[in-house]
Parts: structure tokens; sequence; C-alpha cells
């Protein structure tokens, strides 16, 4: 790659969503949008090696990708007679032509921006279209970066991506920010794609390929550009809230040998301070609204009460049971009732904890799951009753899936006996 | 990956105070900045006057000399501390900065990452 090709697609990274969004507010339909902003884009890399990136890149992308969508236009109204087409086009030059991208204020860059957000992750779509389109037209990444990004074939991404644009566009989604009630109600879909995202890039682990590291700063990005887009609602700011402070404790979450280290027993000192600082700033953002903290707010709370502790010793137990308490009454769920239970025997004693556990023993969803026998094995020991702790100990050990993990847990169990 | 970006105004100490109309330019560069998702932290400095220099000799001796120095325009008048996914994304957004007859260095931030294992192995955290 040269590099002009570089500088280039660097501009592209820069300026293709807001390009996108505002082509797909003139035209309605996000693919014709990417492919009016890839046209410019192909007319960029044959023109800007000769004449250098011109002083207002974006602009210029925008004002060649209009000429391309008016040529478009007035060839599809000659050869194609689709009468419904031509209406929609009609009503989208006549758009065109009125509209002036250079006079756009802020706000309107802003709605396009977020109403791009919306449509690329419309509830009507999959959970992994959502994520392939948003990636793709908001993040720039290319559908060879995010099948590798995603550990999945090329041809895949790229059948995801057509058939998420297509169904967009035979469901005649419009393009818009959903409002009042609509808008609770779409949120969290937007929330789920990007903490797919980051936990993607979260669970990569390191000397992995950095298209899939890098799936975690992309989400912090795209986390951050939704909270300054809708600044009224706590979940945004309670989603990036958790994002940064969950992406502070990167750096140490893996030992030397690549095997994951908990929380509790991590060094502190490797935690990145500016991360958790904004996190914390974040929360208190969502806090100051009138509405009160949803579930990424409440999960942020409780990952900001670890990350205020200098040493595990000084986490405030009683603050995070509290707070697991009323995350079950929003958002319920057995591995809630699990981490709950924990936080309340680090409060309140392994007897306190072990009660809540004894509640969501037979929970189905967990009938599987190695950590509530884990957990259990835990408190029991802590409580001296030695040979329920060992069976239990064995029962986690034979649902792990990881083989360090056995061990570790076979090991607890040897120990007892 | 992180990139800081160091402004080098090329003023002298007695031109340090910006005028309204920069700082407003300035301001609205790094709403774009924070608008992108890109901006993690920035800091304005105040001249060298107002700080000093600390000097070690071969043998690790400290010796501390006051500002202002003779050569104010190569020192550092503020810096950008951003997030970005190449080295030509951090460059591009530098240029896109309302500065004039100024420099901007974009440097990578090392990461744990770039360090051999002995010496990740020997940092003890911030």
């Amino acid at each position: 790659m040269t590099e002009a090709t570089r500088a280039i697609e660097a501009v592209w990274r820069i300026e293709s969503a807001r390009l996108i969004a505002g082509l797909a507010r003139m035209v309605g339909d996000v693919g014709l949008a990417e492919d009016l902003a890839q046209d410019a884009l192909v007319a960029a890399m044959e023109k800007w090696p000769q004449t250098g990136v011109p002083e207002n890149p974006g602009a210029w992308l925008m004002a060649t990708a209009k000429n391309r969508a008016i040529d478009r236009m007035r060839r599809e109204q000659t050869y194609e007679r689709k009468r419904e087409e031509v209406a929609r086009d009609t009503g989208a030059l006549f758009a065109l032509e009125r509209s002036e991208f250079e006079a756009a204020v802020d706000d309107e860059i802003g709605d396009d921006l977020l109403a791009l957000i919306f449509t690329c992750c419309h509830p009507l779509l999959s959970r992994e279209a959502r994520v392939a389109l948003t990636l793709r037209l908001l993040g720039g990444l290319t559908t060879a970066e995010i099948a590798r990004a995603f550990l999945v074939g090329e041809s895949t991404v790229a059948q995801r991506l057509v058939r998420a644009k297509k169904a967009l566009r035979e469901a005649k989604v419009p393009f818009e920010v959903p409002r009042g009630a609509e808008l609770d109600e779409r949120l969290p879909s937007v929330l789920e794609v990007i903490y797919l995202v980051f936990n993607e890039g979260y669970a990569a682990s390191a000397g992995e390929d950095w298209v899939r590291a890098d799936l975690c700063e992309e989400a912090l990005r795209l986390g951050r550009v939704l909270a300054e887009l809708a600044p009224r609602e706590p979940e945004a700011h309670g989603l990036i809230a958790l994002l940064e402070i969950q992406a502070s404790r990167l750096p140490a979450r893996r030992g030397p040998g690549g095997e994951p280290i908990l929380l509790l027993d991590q060094d502190r000192g490797r935690w990145d301070p500016l991360l958790i600082v904004r996190g914390l700033r974040a929360l208190g953002r969502a806090e100051a609204l009138p509405k009160p903290l949803g579930p990424y707010g409440l999960q942020a709370a409780i990952a900001a009460c670890h990350a205020r502790a200098i040493r595990a010793e000084e986490t405030d137990w009683v603050k995070i049971a509290a707070l697991y308490e009323a995350l079950t009454q929003i958002s319920p769920s057995p591995i809630v009732e699990l981490n709950r239970a924990v936080a309340v025997s680090m409060a309140f004693g392994p007897e306190a904890g072990l009660e809540l556990l004894e509640e969501i023993k037979d929970e189905p969803a967990l009938a599987k799951y190695h950590l509530l026998p884990s957990a259990r094995a835990d408190l029991l020991e802590k409580l001296g009753r030695k040979q329920e702790a060992a069976a239990e100990y064995h029962r986690a050990a034979g649902l792990a899936a990881n083989h360090r993990e056995q061990e570790l847990l076979l090991g607890r169990a040897r120990a007892l006996t | 990956m992180r990139f800081m970006m160091f402004m080098y105004p090329g003023i002298e100490e007695e031109e340090w105070e910006p005028s309204p109309d920069a700082v407003a330019a300035m301001g609205r560069y790094n709403e774009e900045l924070r608008k992108a998702g890109m901006l993690l932290s920035l800091d304005g400095l105040r001249p060298p006057g107002d700080g000093g220099t600390v000097r070690f000799s071969a043998e690790g001796e400290a010796t501390i000399t006051d500002g202002p120095f003779a050569e104010a325009k190569e020192v550092v008048g503020g810096y950008w501390l951003i997030q970005a996914r190449s080295k030509e994304e951090a460059l591009e957004w530098a240029s896109r900065c309302p500065a004039r007859g100024c420099s901007i260095e974009v440097r990578r931030v090392a990461e744990m990452e770039d360090f051999p294992q002995e010496v990740q192995d020997a940092y003890e955290g911030p």
C-alpha cells in the first residue's frame, strides 16, 4: 500500500460514517448511501494521489457522492421504469438540490449520525447483522476486517451485510432517530451492539490478530460517540462508563502465560488510571440525569466500586450487594443472582451468600455453569464444611470447559482432604 | 492505539497568551475530536517560565534550572492524547488542527505489549 492510499484510507475512516449518514438522509436508503459513498471513495483514490488530499476532504467526498447520486438517478429514470423507484428517486433528487451540505449545521450531522446508528442497529435485523452493519457503516471497517475480527468467513459477512441492507429496504425502515417511547424501545438494541463488539475484543487474547483486539477500542469510540449524540440518555453514559472501566483492566487481566487473572487477583497497579477516571466521570453524568440508572449504569456503578478500591480488600461489598439487588429488580437473570450472592457473602459473610445460592441452585439456566458450584464450594469451604465443599469443587471441575480452570478447581478440592 | 500530539506553538514566551479567536477555533477542533470519540485527554501548558527543568548528569545527579529559556520557540505548548486506528489517521487529525506557523509532533504511545516480557514483569504499575 502506498503512502497516498494509506492517507486516503485514514480520511475514509474519519469521514465515511458522516458521509453515509448524510447521503442516507437524502436518499432514504443506507445501502444506496453506502454505494454512493464508495463511488466517491473510488474517485478519491483516482484523483488524490495526483492532487493531494483536498483542504476539506469531507466536503469533497460529499460533493462527489452527490454528483454520482444525480447521475445514477438520471440513468435509472431513463432505463428502469419501475414506478416506485422513479417516485422515490425524484423525491430524493428534489431533496438533493435543495439541501446544501456545506451549510448543514452541526446538529443535523449529529442527527444523521444518530439515525445511522439506530438504522444499523434496527431490531428487525439479527444480532450478527447489526454488529456487521455497524462496524461497516459506522466504523468504516472493510468486510475482510469484520470477518477477521469475528473469526468467520468473508463471504459470510458479505452475505450478512447484503441481506441486512435488503431487509431494511424491504421493510421501508425510515432513516430517522426514533423519538419518545420508540427511542426507549430501540436504544437497548444499539447499546447491545456496542457491548457485543467490546466483548468480542475483550475475549481476544494478547498477540492475537490486532483487528480483534482493536474491537475494544472501536466499541469505546462508538460508545463515546453515542453518549455525545444522546446526552440525555443515562444508559448511553452508563454503557460507556462500564466499557471505559472494563477496558482499564485490559493490561491486568492476563498473566505472562496468557492465563486469565480474576478481578480480585489482578495487579491493580496495571489498571489504566486514565480510563478509570473517564469511566467514573461518565458514570457521574449518568447519575446526574433525572432518569434512573439502567442495567448498564448499574453494572458501571458496580465496576466503579472495584475501580475505586486501591486494594481488593478495600472493596465496598455492601454497596456492590445493594447494586446487584437493584440490578435483579430491573434486569433479573440467574447470573446476576449468582453475582449478587457472591457480593452478599463478601459483605455479610458466607452464610448469607450460601442462602441466596440455595435459591438458584436448581435454576436450569445455570445447570451447566461451573461458576455456580465453584461459588458454593468456596462458601462451604469458608464455613468449614470441607466434604461438601470438595464435592462441589469436583462438580465444578466437571463442568469447566477450560483445562486450566479444571486443574485449579481440583487442586482446591485436594487441599481440603 | 494511542497517539500523543504535541503542539509546538513556535512563539516567544511573551506572546504565549492566545487570542480569543484562536481559542474559539481550537475549542471547535477539540469538540470535533471529542464527538468522533477519539479524544482521551488534552491540556494546554503554561509558558516555560512557570516551570523548570531538571537535568541529570551521567552519574544521575539532578540539577534544577529555572525557565524561561532562550529557545522558547522549541518548547511544547500543549498536547492531545487521542485514540486512533493508525498512524495515518492520527496524522490526518493533527493536520486538521486550526493552527498557524507552528508544528504538531505525533507520537505513538508505548503499550505494555511493546516491551519484552522481562521488562513487563519488572513493571510495578503507575
